[in-house]
């Protein structure tokens, strides 16, 4: 969410217009657009630019990879202009109106570069924080409420089960300790971005954590106010230094499927007010294997 | 404490375990005094449920006296004599709250293995494998009931024990699958299998107002149960199912067709044959002959209702059938704590004598026996009810 936050997709979803527009109109209409833009009947040669710039539109609009397409954009905007200034050699050119559209394509140029930067950093961003978890369920219970226990943080260790506290301090900031396999621990503090009660609140890990990540949970009411739609989301990213095993070591643990029984507790504990298990009832003799996985009485 | 527990395909033994005991505030211990065997307990017998471990504890039809309950389960008292329904529910969910006990999305701890399979989870319950939550079952002298606020029904003291037991599963089974068959004046419903859940459903289409009754079966002492209990008999070995029921029907086939039979069905010739070899080769988990001639033989427009247990995937569903005479399918474990008051009062009354089905009435020491022997129909056996109560 936060991650999402610092892209600029208006400005993609503009170019990309534009290229698809340009494209077709070069590739459907190639003497009229070479009349216009001074080059003369230059139908191959356009049709060719036109294919060009529709894969480059497309690209940026289906959203993927967007650095990659705005700098599509920009080789595109350089073959123009070399071909613009080739064209002035032709007898059947119009040089002023050349010249007009060697302006244009160089102001588009500059936005592109601008794009493609904007989309590069963006993307790096996007590469530290590289492990997306996404999850959700329905609660049966307002909005208000499911935010309400999950804002009042010591809640969250009574369903997140690798949680082992999380103790609320000053500006917004809080402390995470969370167990792993063989009693390590792995602490991170965290503080609030966005809090908007009763409908979200996102967070990001702060400088000096032993994991890092950003997350977002929203509270969305269900259709005809049937309870409560939770969505989590979170990105994790992987710090250097000796704490990137105990942090891969937590990734290993699949993180999606974690926060999924995560969010199957929350729902139990405020629907039921307990947690459903089998962890004490007896059994007769297990197999060998039964026993590892086993936490019951036999 | 001594349980009846699952030891690996077709091996069931009596084991000694720790007394269960209270977990969860919403839970109530419960001693056992009347246990039953189900048919569906067999498919766990012949290994053809997945998810099942050694050392699990049976059984999901039982009643019994309260003996301790937690904090949150203000409505049992120690001494409550009470029957215990098989769906594990929680009473809040979204499901729950719609009187859709089975589909409860709160009781079943492993509820992504069960998603695995199927999409979504159902309920929890009591000692049928890992899938519906691994909880220990009800053959044994005692037993932990989650959400014990929500399932559990006392008995009044003029209803005798065997009288209640069977409001724990295969009464209300058997009701719903026909309720499932919205039945109207002057219908005929046919009703493959004559188990305890086919005759029950036999009488349920009775009392819901199905003008003729056809049971399908085999096995002479069903059939005879069955027509006890009002029913026209179609023996399939003596009889072609499709052609005896289209003639019966003048050539119209029954309104509402009932599989209470399930995945091990038994049929004649290649189609047995096709199923007995993938299932046993695990290319599919069920065979389905029944659901396939329930489909073949209902009329344009009607109902198949499907109380039979299915667990996987099946081969060579007639769809084309189902689609093009507009059938609807009906099918669910049953919301049983829907329907238990409404049946209690039906046996209170005297309309329905569920008693009537038991052959055979063991203690603990012979249930590994009687597996066997419920699975093979020896000893014209129907209905098995363990005694606890010492």
């Amino acid at each position: 969410m936060a991650v999402s936050m610092t892209r600029e997709p208006a400005i993609d979803r503009s170019l990309g217009w534009f290229s698809v527009g340009l494209g077709m109109a070069e590739l459907l209409a190639p003497r009229a657009v070479g009349r216009m833009i001074g080059v003369g009947d230059r139908s191959t040669v356009l049709r060719m630019c036109g294919v060009r710039e529709i894969v480059s539109g497309v690209g940026l609009l289906s959203g993927r990879a967007p650095a990659t397409f705005a700098m599509s954009r920009v080789v595109g905007d350089v073959m123009d202009l070399a071909l613009l200034g080739a064209s002035l050699r032709s007898p059947d050119s119009n040089p002023s109106r050349v010249a007009a559209t060697a302006t244009a394509v160089a102001g588009f140029a500059a936005l592109d570069v601008y794009a493609s930067k904007v989309e590069l950093q963006s993307s790096m961003a996007e590469a530290q924080q590289d492990v997306p978890v996404h999850a959700s369920l329905t609660i049966n219970s307002p909005p208000e409420q499911v935010y309400a226990f999950w804002r009042k943080l010591e809640n969250l260790p009574r369903f997140m089960s690798h949680l082992e506290s999380v103790t609320e301090g000053p500006q917004q900031r809080s402390e995470w300790t969370a167990r792993l396999p063989g009693g390590m621990q792995l602490r991170w503090q965290s503080e609030v971005v966005e809090d908007q009660p009763g409908r979200l609140m996102s967070w990001r890990t702060v400088a000096g954590s032993e994991i890092n990540h950003v997350g977002s949970v929203r509270f969305e009411p269900g259709p005809g106010g049937q309870g409560t739609q939770v969505h989590v989301e979170i990105y994790y990213g992987m710090p250097g230094g000796p704490a990137a095993a105990k942090a891969a070591q937590l990734l290993a643990m699949a993180p999606e499927s974690l926060v999924t029984e995560d969010l199957r507790r929350l729902k139990q504990l405020i629907e039921t007010g307990e947690i459903a298990t089998t962890q004490g009832q007896p059994t007769g003799k297990r197999s060998m294997i039964g026993r590892m996985f086993s936490a019951e009485e036999s | 404490m001594r349980a009846v527990c699952w030891q690996g395909v077709h091996k069931v033994g009596i084991e000694e375990v720790p007394d269960a005991r209270l977990i969860n505030p919403r839970d109530a211990v419960i001693k056992v005094r009347k246990a039953a065997i189900c048919g569906s307990d067999l498919h766990l017998y012949d290994g053809y449920v997945p998810g099942m471990m050694r050392g699990d504890i049976l059984g999901h039809e039982f009643m019994g006296e309260v003996v301790e309950t937690g904090s949150g389960v203000p409505n049992l008292s120690p001494g409550d004599r009470v029957v215990v329904p098989f769906p594990i529910s929680c009473g809040n969910c979204f499901f729950c709250s719609q009187e859709m006990y089975s589909l409860c999305e709160n009781s079943n701890p492993n509820a992504r293995l069960a998603e695995k399979f199927w999409g979504h989870s159902p309920c929890g319950i009591f000692g049928y494998s890992h899938l519906l939550g691994g909880y220990a079952g009800g053959q044994a002298e005692y037993v932990r009931v989650p959400f014990a606020d929500v399932g559990p029904m006392k008995i009044p003291d003029a209803m005798s024990d065997e009288q209640a037991l069977f409001l724990s599963d295969i009464l209300p089974t058997g009701y719903m699958a026909a309720e499932n068959c919205n039945i109207q004046e002057g219908d005929t419903v046919a009703v493959w299998g004559c188990g305890p859940v086919g005759l029950f459903a036999i009488m349920s289409a009775k009392l819901l107002g199905a003008a003729r009754v056809i049971a399908i079966d085999r096995f002479p002492e069903r059939l005879s149960l069955a027509h006890r209990a009002g029913a026209e008999i179609l023996n399939y070995e003596e009889m072609d199912t499709l052609e005896t029921l289209r003639e019966w029907t003048g050539g119209r086939g029954p309104d509402a067709c009932i599989d209470a039979v399930g995945m091990e069905a038994h049929m004649h010739g290649v189609q047995h044959a096709y199923d007995k070899v993938k299932q046993a080769l695990r290319l599919e988990t069920e065979r389905p002959g029944v659901v396939r001639e329930a489909i073949q033989a209902c009329r344009n427009g009607g109902t198949v209702s499907v109380p039979g247990v299915y667990g996987g995937l099946a081969d060579k569903i007639p769809l084309g059938a189902v689609v093009n005479k507009a059938l609807t399918i009906k099918s669910g474990q049953t919301h049983v704590q829907r329907y238990m008051k409404p049946l209690m009062g039906r046996i209170e009354n005297g309309e329905i004598d569920p008693t009537m089905i038991i052959t055979h009435r063991i203690g603990m020491d012979d249930v590994p026996d009687a597996y066997q022997m419920f699975r093979d129909k020896e000893d014209d056996c129907i209905k098995v009810v363990v005694n606890l109560a010492s």
